[in-house]
Parts: structure tokens; C-alpha cells; sequence
């Protein structure tokens, strides 16, 4: 037996309600999952989409490592042959043609603020033209 | 044992003078060299050994006595074509700041972003003789830039190494890394670099090239020689501004047969304040 075992159990039982606030406060509900935009000029990404879905920051900044401290600018997809530039403006916006629609989807989602787009300039949106951001 | 004051002295004294003289025969004997050599390395010798590449204050000969490996891009300005046509200096800076969303400022703003620019002769060379100017040179602009220095000054004076001297010898702006201390405005003896105070988003909406990034404010940035567009196999945006004309030549200056070394011999050329030892790699026709 625990001396104050009383105090200790609704203690534990407050704080556990308390971490767990974000979940039961939502009623166990994620929210709606985002559904970013599907591209149809291209049928393959520079890798797999599991993969992009879980590194592509990792691969953006890779990226941005070998073009502008390496001089590696160029990439090679395996499945298509093709070179491609690395990059986030001539490369990965040609396909993935709006950022509300793919980028900002998931990035509000979990709250999520990169700052590629502080400097880097975003395709203009075919439906709100003039906000470049 | 016995410790008296006298013995303690000694032995301090032994010790004080191994201590000091110790580094300097190790210092000689592995680099072989006598004793005059020594001291006259002394004053690089924070970058002895970890920079063996880099040129010691050793002046202009000593850097063209031998043929280098390697890229090192480079510029000849021919200021006679420039004169003849005043109005390539401005076709070519329009160029480059279309090119790189460069925002417009008045002139002689505080906030003014300039990658290339025209100054006056006194500004451009000041060890120069300024008496009884001729009339081309007083009444033309010179077309000036970052001169992608051999011997940069700031990239030894960047903290976080956002700027850097790339493989082929341009002196490149990261970004991503700029933490605006500025350190580099102040160690560049040509005024080359911009501050951005500004958010350049609110000063230029609509970028006027969608295919390059804008800044962030609180970085510094100035010319790259076009490094994407070398990477494409195209020349620098002011290079191609001034067109057929030879008012601007681009090339490797470490290839004795590019187009760069043949003009280089042909003219006589100036660098921009060459006692600094900086071993600018723009130079000029006057």
C-alpha cells in the first residue's frame, strides 16, 4: 500500500485527462485527412510517393545543398531516364502546379510552417491570380 | 629535498625558455625552412596548413607565375565600348536585375539592392590618378560589380560560411544561411553587397523573373555570375545583355587557350584596387 493513495490516483487520473486534452477535447477525431492535389502531367515524382510523402523535406534540402554548394544541379529519374534540374521552382512546381492545393494542404494540416516560400516564388494560382503567396 | 628559493628560480627559468623555444624548432624543423622564412610566414600563421591553396599576401606575380587547375570564371570590361554606347551599361544592369528579381530603388536610396551598377571612375578606381581626367572617363559611367575575388575578404569574414567560394572560383550567396550580420558588407572593399532592410515580397509583388527565388529581409546579396544560368551552358545575364558588342568577355581565366586569356593579353588591363591583394577577377579595359 501507498501512503495517500487517494490524493496520488486522482492526481495521476487529472494529469493523464490533462496531456490527453488535444484528443478528447476533438473527440477522438483527427480531423478531415488532407487531400492534396493529384498531378496529371506526369505519371512518376523523382522517387517513390511513400517516400516523398515521408522525406521530401529531407530531399529539398539535399537539394539545396548540392546545387548551390556542390554545383549538382542535375538529376536523374531512373524509371524515365530523363534529367531533371533540382529544383523546388523549375522542377517540383511544374507538376505539382498549385501550392494551396499540394503544399499548403498538408503543411496547415500539421501545422507545419516551412520557409521555402519566404524567397521562393509559388506558380501563380489559376483561381485567386495576384496572390503569389 | 631541499627547496629553496634560488632552486625554484632556476628551474622556472629552465623551464620558461624549453617552453618557448621547443615550438619554434619543431616549427623549423618540419617545415625545413631557415630562420628568416619562418618569421616571414608568421603572419598567415592562422591559416598554416589548413588552407594550402590559398595565397599568403604574396601579390599579384605570385599567383600568375603558374597555370592552376580548376575553374576560376572571370570578366573583361572593355569601358572604350561601354563609352562609345552609354547605353549598355543600363541595357546590361537591367538585364541582371530582371534576371535575379532585383527590386528598383531610387537612386541613392538607403535600401537600394544593386547586383551591378555604373559609378564613376574616381569611385571605381581609386588608386588611380584622378588629375586632368580625359573626357571619355569623365563623362562615363564604369560598369562595376562583385569582382569574384581570388582571395575573397568575405568569405573569411562570414560566420556561418553562407558565402563561399564556389568550385569554380565564383563567390556565391547562400541564403539559406545569411544570419545578416553584415560581417561581409564591411570586409568587401567594393560596395558589392545590398542589405536587403526591406521585404523584398512587398517592394516586388509580381517577381519579374518567376523561374528565380526573391530574398528575405535580413540578408545580404549581391552578384553571383549567373551560376544557374553557367550550369545551363549560357553566359552570365549581363555578358548576354551586351550581346556581340566585346564590351563584356566571360570565361575560365585558369584556361590559357578561353577567349578571357587571349583578350587578357591583347589589352592592357586594370583590376579594382589591386594593393588590397584581393585578386579581383573582373578587369577592365580603360
Amino acid at each position: 500500500m501507498i501512503y495517500n493513495s487517494g490524493k496520488i490516483y486522482t492526481g495521476l487520473i487529472i494529469f493523464v485527462l490533462f496531456i490527453t486534452f488535444p484528443i478528447w477535447y476533438n473527440h477522438l477525431d483527427a480531423g478531415t485527412l488532407p487531400d492534396p492535389q493529384k498531378v496529371e502531367n506526369a505519371k512518376e515524382c523523382v522517387a517513390p510517393v511513400a517516400e516523398m510523402k515521408a522525406t521530401h523535406m529531407q530531399l529539398l534540402n539535399q537539394w539545396r545543398d548540392d546545387v548551390l554548394r556542390d554545383g549538382d544541379r542535375a538529376f536523374n529519374v531512373e524509371a524515365d531516364g530523363k534529367m531533371y534540374q533540382k529544383s523546388l521552382q523549375k522542377t517540383c512546381m511544374k507538376c505539382h502546379t498549385s501550392k494551396k492545393k499540394f503544399c499548403d494542404t498538408c503543411h496547415e494540416y500539421a501545422s507545419v510552417t516551412p520557409y521555402c516560400w519566404d524567397c521562393h516564388v509559388a506558380p501563380v494560382e489559376p483561381a485567386a491570380k495576384g496572390d503569389m503567396n | 629535498m631541499d627547496k629553496n628559493r634560488r632552486n625554484f628560480l632556476k628551474v622556472a627559468g629552465i623551464s620558461t625558455l624549453a617552453g618557448l623555444g621547443a615550438p619554434a624548432i619543431v616549427d623549423r624543423v618540419i617545415s625545413g625552412k631557415g630562420e628568416g622564412e619562418v618569421f616571414a610566414s608568421g603572419g598567415a600563421a592562422g591559416h598554416h596548413g589548413a588552407e594550402p591553396t590559398e595565397h599568403h599576401g604574396e601579390g599579384n606575380t605570385e599567383s600568375h607565375k603558374e597555370e592552376k587547375t580548376g575553374t576560376r570564371y572571370g570578366m573583361v570590361i572593355d569601358t572604350r565600348q561601354f563609352n562609345a554606347n552609354p547605353k549598355l551599361g543600363v541595357k546590361c544592369v537591367d538585364a541582371c536585375h530582371k534576371m535575379h528579381n532585383v527590386p528598383e530603388f531610387p537612386k541613392g536610396d538607403k535600401n537600394e539592392i544593386k547586383w551591378i551598377w555604373l559609378t564613376n571612375h574616381e569611385n571605381a578606381f581609386p588608386e588611380h590618378s584622378q588629375q586632368f581626367k580625359d573626357k571619355d572617363t569623365a563623362d562615363n559611367k564604369v560598369l562595376v560589380t562583385c569582382n569574384h575575388c581570388e582571395n575573397p575578404p568575405c568569405v573569411r569574414a562570414c560566420p556561418t560560411k553562407a558565402t563561399f567560394k564556389n568550385k569554380d572560383g565564383i563567390v556565391m550567396m547562400d541564403f539559406h544561411r545569411c544570419i545578416g550580420c553584415r560581417f561581409c558588407m564591411a570586409a568587401c572593399p567594393y560596395g558589392a553587397r545590398s542589405f536587403n532592410w526591406l521585404e523584398p515580397k512587398t517592394i516586388l509583388p509580381t517577381p519579374t523573373n518567376p523561374d528565380y527565388p526573391r530574398r528575405m529581409r535580413g540578408v545580404v546579396e549581391k552578384c553571383n555570375f549567373c551560376a544557374d544560368r553557367l550550369a545551363l551552358g549560357e553566359k552570365p545575364a549581363c555578358v548576354a545583355a551586351a550581346g556581340h558588342s566585346g564590351a563584356m568577355i566571360f570565361g575560365d581565366l585558369n584556361d590559357p587557350n578561353s577567349e578571357i586569356r587571349k583578350v587578357l593579353k591583347e589589352n592592357f588591363t586594370i583590376q579594382r584596387k589591386p594593393s588590397l591583394g584581393t585578386n579581383p577577377s573582373v578587369f577592365y579595359i580603360v
